[in-house]
């Protein structure tokens, strides 16, 4: 009993039970089709990478932490986590994960080419040919004391050809998913791609739950982290390029996994990884980028705004759930206490009436407390989630810029090393000339480099941001029918319990 | 704030006014700063009236003089004197009203908007409930066979010039305060006194049990009415800033919900809790005459015992049995009117609230899916 600490909030047509396949993202409709869904198996050329690997292996190091902008905990991906994790499956983007594991020489190194690959791959996607829907469910308490954690089942029921059987489940952790999400991050975010962010951790929640405190507030927590794994874990395998992606198919597939140790709130590596943000969100503020896209400045400032917007509303549904949830404890407190006065009451129609009132009341407590559950899991939650997803569009853009910086920063280092080949012209040291001709040339490669780097980025976001919007309106719509037809639903149920207490009043002589 | 109580939600108590001898309403209301200006208007065929209609202004303290006379009027100590209105209170709006002022840089005009009218209902809302409690007063009274004839009553409701003059000084004021100190000591006596009758000893427990409830049952239908509110508010926010191109109404329905059951259930439980404490009152008058019966027993055994002042003795007990007798019928009277008039009251008040519920019910899941499908198109 002490393991399963699943308590699910009272059953409503709003939030069903997951195995039913159908939860907070129904299915597009066209799931039938097979089509593009089973991929091409083409044979996505990887030779050309060749010159262009080297270039990029001089990236300073200080590039592998180019993610920083984006999350705000603690634990965002950690460099040692890739380095550390040994063998994984090196970005072959189609074929599946039994390929050849070559050890992760680079990060730069996967980028390049998974770039003209995955513009190809995308196309033929095409639109709603996605058939693959995940559910995370029974939580588990595994272990004691401060070491346990809750595991989760994670199922997976495709027809996908990317995926070996239809359906299949596994057993993950949180830091689980914590590792998975900062694999994709350091792989995606700065070229470009919007990496759905994991959910947050709470050492407070989870101390709750390692102690053994097997409450409201505790069972609500390992639900709503379920809940949010189960969003994060759709909404990244609905991006067309992560659902390809080896560690993301590794993570669904692989009975076991190794640990993604860095991924622990107070690390070293979370430190230097506060530190590092710092330093770029100076480096952010001196930046000064020659915008000549003005696409991407209407768009920076389409997603300030509805930064703040969706804050703003975020902040009032909570306050919302807050005082329904207070309303329910009200209207149960006022239930007992109408049904006291009925018994004092002496005169016997009056009397029952009044006990009429106080069990209306009563179940008018249930329907509020559904009512709250819903305010909270349909629609603040997503909130919360598009808040923290708003952070992580505004990351790639940063990441635009800092690609645009590097460019601009070889273009300027090739000017000078061309003015001060110029001088060395003038003189007699043949080495030194030859060298500074070398170093010239790697610059001049460098330079069509970063032009291509940035070219490709300002692409990849383009496509990103369209999609990301396409997501966003639908997932809204979605959820925002579905909240309302709770709110009719509960206004409906109050309209039954009202009518049948009408006559009891009347009956009153 | 001039305004003109609108007659669709009335009273809590059942109609008083049909006796055509004397109608008494509040047709009107002024709200100047702090002070309610009430217009008292009457009609009557009585001849001890100087004219058939006429209409004075009278404020709430004077309203507040006119019960405090009656009730230290000896001869209506059998009598369940009305509850006093209680002062009104546009404290709360008016706070909400200063925070919203205040916060108005942080909202978009459409939510400002929405919030100023929420408040303007709350405050017609306070508003219009202390127009009701006022004249269902006066009802009260003028439907009572004996405190409608009382001198005072009459004043009140003749006297074309200002009332100040006799109302309490400073002095009497304090001798309120007293008053009431000296009563919260004798509730213990009314408990503890050995009844004779049991009428009132049913009574007696009745009350005393049901007042404690339905003091109880206020508090929590006034929680749960202020959860209400805040629940509306939260929507106004959430959907101004959903930006929505058809207006969503849910947002004025439930807060109308809200202000309707406010003055419905809340208002009849306060109205009746009042009450009850009147006719706890009167219990406790009786009570008190009862002991002053007793008291008068003992000394007129004193002096027999003495053989001193036996006439005055005996006069007193005579004089404390009567009062004693007295108060004993008519409270018997008051007391099984007064529970009828509850029943009927309940009755109507719970009918209505229903029908209130219901009807917003039905009104909100009507409006919300054309809201829907259109602010859905909005984004």
């Amino acid at each position: 009993m002490a393991d399963t600490a699943r308590d699910p909030p009272p059953e409503s047509t709003d939030f069903q039970e997951l195995e039913d396949g159908e939860d907070l993202f129904p299915e597009p409709a066209a799931t039938q089709e097979s089509g593009p869904a089973s991929l091409p198996a083409e044979d996505i050329s990887t030779n050309s990478n060749g010159p262009k690997q080297d270039s990029l292996f001089d990236d300073d190091p200080e590039d592998l932490f180019a993610e920083a902008t984006e999350e705000v905990s603690l634990d965002s991906p950690e460099r040692d986590v890739l380095l550390s994790d040994g063998p994984s499956p090196a970005i072959t983007p189609i074929t599946p994960p039994t390929s050849v594991i070559t050890p992760r020489i680079g990060l730069a190194h996967d980028d390049m080419f998974t770039h003209s690959s995955f513009d190809e791959i995308e196309e033929e996607e095409g639109g709603d040919s996605f058939d693959i829907h995940i559910a995370v469910s029974d939580p588990e308490k595994v272990g004691d004391g401060m070491n346990a954690y809750m595991a989760y089942k994670v199922t997976t029921k495709t027809s996908l050809s990317l995926f070996k059987t239809d359906e299949f489940s596994v057993k993950r952790r949180f830091s689980d998913f914590l590792g998975l999400h900062s694999k994709l991050a350091s792989k995606y975010l700065h070229i470009g791609y919007i990496v759905p962010p994991a959910p947050e951790k709470s050492i407070v929640g989870m101390t709750k739950v390692k102690v053994g405190k097997e409450d409201q507030s505790s069972n609500e927590f390992v639900e709503k982290r379920r809940s949010a794994l189960e969003r994060y874990l759709m909404r990244t395998v609905k991006h067309p390029i992560l659902l390809k992606d080896p560690d993301v198919l590794q993570f669904l597939e692989s009975s076991e996994l190794p640990r993604a140790v860095s991924t622990q709130a107070l690390s070293s590596a979370g430190l230097l990884r506060m530190v590092n943000k710092a330093a770029d969100a100076v480096n952010k503020m001196t930046i000064k980028m020659n915008e000549s896209d003005a696409w991407f400045e209407e768009k920076q400032q389409h997603f300030e705004n509805l930064d703040v917007q969706l804050r703003k509303l975020h902040a009032s549904v909570e306050s919302l759930v807050c005082h329904r949830k207070e309303l329910s404890v009200n209207t149960a407190q006022f239930a007992k206490s109408a049904a006291m006065l009925g018994n004092s009451e002496d005169h016997t129609a009056l009397s029952r009436a009044l006990s009429q009132l106080a069990e209306v009341e009563e179940k008018i407590d249930q329907l509020h407390q559904d009512q709250a559950n819903a305010d909270f899991y349909l629609f603040s939650e997503l909130l919360g989630d598009y808040v923290r997803l708003i952070t992580a569009v505004k990351g790639v853009f940063d990441h635009r810029m800092k690609t645009w910086q590097k460019w601009q920063d070889s273009q300027l280092l090739l000017q000078k090393k061309r003015e001060a080949e110029a001088k060395l012209q003038f003189t007699n040291k043949p080495d030194k000339l030859q060298q500074a001709k070398d170093e010239i040339k790697e610059l001049e490669g460098k330079v069509q480099q970063g032009e291509r780097d940035f070219e490709q980025i300002s692409k990849t976001i383009r496509k990103e941001v369209s999609r990301f919007e396409k997501e966003r309106v639908k997932d809204f719509k979605t959820i925002i029918i579905k909240y309302l037809e709770s709110l009719v639903q509960t206004q409906q149920q109050l309209i039954k319990y009202w009518e049948a207490f009408l006559p009891e009043a009347k009956a009153i002589s | 704030m001039h305004v003109h109580p609108l007659f669709a939600l009335r009273s809590v108590s059942v109609d008083l006014n049909h006796d055509a001898s004397l109608l008494i309403d509040i047709p009107d209301a002024l709200c100047e700063r702090d002070k309610v200006k009430f217009t008292v208007h009457t009609k009557t065929t009585l001849s001890s009236f100087q004219k058939p209609e006429f209409s004075v202004p009278r404020q709430h303290e004077d309203f507040i003089w006119l019960h405090d006379t009656l009730v230290e009027t000896e001869d209506y100590a059998g009598l369940i004197i009305p509850p006093a209105p209680p002062k009104p209170d546009f404290e709360s709006p008016r706070e909400k009203m200063h925070k919203l002022g205040e916060g108005e840089a942080t909202m978009t005009k459409d939510e400002y908007t929405k919030m100023k009218q929420e408040l303007e209902a709350e405050y017609l809302a306070v508003f219009k409930k202390t127009v009701q409690v006022h004249e269902v007063f006066l009802q009260r009274l003028s439907s009572h066979p004996i405190l409608s004839k009382d001198r005072n009553f009459q004043i009140f409701l003749e006297y074309d010039q200002d009332l100040t003059v006799r109302r309490k000084n400073a002095k009497e004021m304090f001798g309120g305060f007293f008053k009431n100190m000296v009563k919260t000591a004798d509730e213990v006596l009314i408990s503890g006194i050995k009844e004779v009758d049991d009428f009132f000893e049913q009574e007696k427990t009745f009350l005393l049990d049901y007042y404690s409830k339905i003091k109880d049952s206020t508090a929590k239908a006034e929680k749960m009415t202020r959860a209400h509110k805040n629940i509306a508010d939260d929507y106004i926010h959430v959907s101004a800033t959903l930006n929505t191109i058809s207006a969503d109404d849910s947002t004025k329905v439930e807060g109308r919900v809200a202000s309707d059951q406010e003055l419905k259930l809340t208002e009849l439980l306060r109205y009746y809790m009042r009450d009850i404490q009147a006719a706890k009152d009167l219990l406790y008058r009786r009570a008190r005459a009862l002991a002053d019966y007793e008291n008068s027993n003992k000394a007129l055994d004193k002096a027999r015992l003495k053989s001193k002042d036996i006439p005055q003795a005996e006069e007193h007990q005579q004089h404390c049995l009567q009062k004693f007798d007295k108060l004993s019928e008519s409270g018997k009277k008051e007391l099984t009117s007064f529970k009828g008039r509850r029943v009927v009251a309940f009755r109507k008040n719970l009918i209505e609230m229903a029908e209130l519920e219901i009807k917003h019910a039905k009104v909100s899941s009507t409006i919300q899916p054309p809201a829907a499908k259109g602010w859905v198109c909005s984004v």
